[in-house]
């Protein structure tokens, strides 16, 4: 999906290629979301910011399809600004600010999995840990007490950062999920680690080979 | 026409990064016994007398805040 300001939709479509699907690009002013079966939200500055990030893309035409879509079970990934957009939808609870040392931060980033049994994560292992880019300015994942309690006791925190704690997210939560796992949103950044030429690793090709698994059940 | 002002401030449990930032400059502008600093948004909305309490109530609830990490208070 394309919103005005995304940057690494192109990058979305080739992991999803590279892991042998056909990536069919979406404009977020289309409510018809073609023929997809699983929809990709990818990273970057939908409408500047503005407001709050992923506030405006939220209320988009194609969004409204795609929140149809996923509480009918269709699986959906937001990286980055996506997942904040996910969060302003209320698909997924909390919310992303800026990041606690007011700093934005780019680096190759330790994660641990923490759910492997997401439409997104069902090629992982549980407890393993990967490298893909994290490259963030409002990464700060942020709920009340409650509500992270709940994400940590119903097993919904899909990674974690490993290290220091590169934003100030609460409890170190890098990626969640929502209860039925098909929608997941991650701050990280899988798709710029899906082939040796351009990341730090191939690590993040099976969150794109999950959902293969998930929908068609094509082994890795 | 009337002029509703919506203010929209971060819920106080939850960090304010720039309203450091700022607390932060005020030290070095030789500024004493400032203690904090939390930054908002304030909002300027022209409406028509038409336009209910309800209505600016869930314009606010649903774009101009985030309830989850936000407060905001209406005056009309």
């Amino acid at each position: 999906m394309t919103f005005p300001g995304s940057l690494d939709d192109r990058d979305a479509l080739r992991a999803v290629r590279l892991a042998g699907a056909e990536p069919v690009p979406l404009w977020h002013g289309e409510k018809w979301l073609s023929d997809v079966v699983a929809v990709v939200l990818p990273g970057g500055f939908s409408y500047g910011d503005y407001l709050r990030a992923g506030a405006i893309a939220r209320f988009s035409p194609a969004m409204q399809s795609v929140i149809d879509g996923a509480k009918n079970g269709m699986p959906v990934l937001g990286i980055c600004n996506g997942f904040q957009v996910l969060c302003e939808a209320h698909l997924l609870p909390g919310a992303l600010i800026r990041n606690d040392h007011r700093k934005f931060v780019c680096r190759d980033q330790r994660l641990r999995i923490e759910n492997a049994e997401t439409a997104w994560t069902n090629q992982y292992e549980a407890g393993q840990e990967i490298v893909v880019p994290l490259k963030n300015g409002e990464g700060g994942y942020v709920a009340d007490p409650a509500t992270l309690d709940a994400l940590e006791a119903d097993g919904r925190v899909v990674a974690r950062y490993l290290g220091d704690n590169p934003n100030g997210s609460y409890r170190a939560i890098a990626g969640i999920t929502n209860e039925a796992g098909n929608v997941v949103g991650l701050m990280p950044h899988p798709e710029h680690a899906v082939e040796e030429l351009t990341g730090p690793s191939t690590d993040g090709l099976a969150f794109f080979t999950s959902v293969l698994q998930k929908l068609v059940g094509i082994p890795a | 026409m009337a002029r509703v002002v919506v203010d929209v401030v971060m819920k106080p449990e939850i960090l304010d990064p720039q309203g450091q930032a700022i607390l932060g400059a005020l030290g070095r502008l030789g500024i004493e016994g400032v203690r904090g600093v939390r930054q908002g948004k304030h909002f300027e909305l022209d409406v028509d007398e038409s336009v209910s309490e309800e209505t600016l109530h869930r314009l606010a609830d649903t774009l101009l805040a985030n309830p989850v990490i936000e407060d905001f208070s209406i005056h009309r």
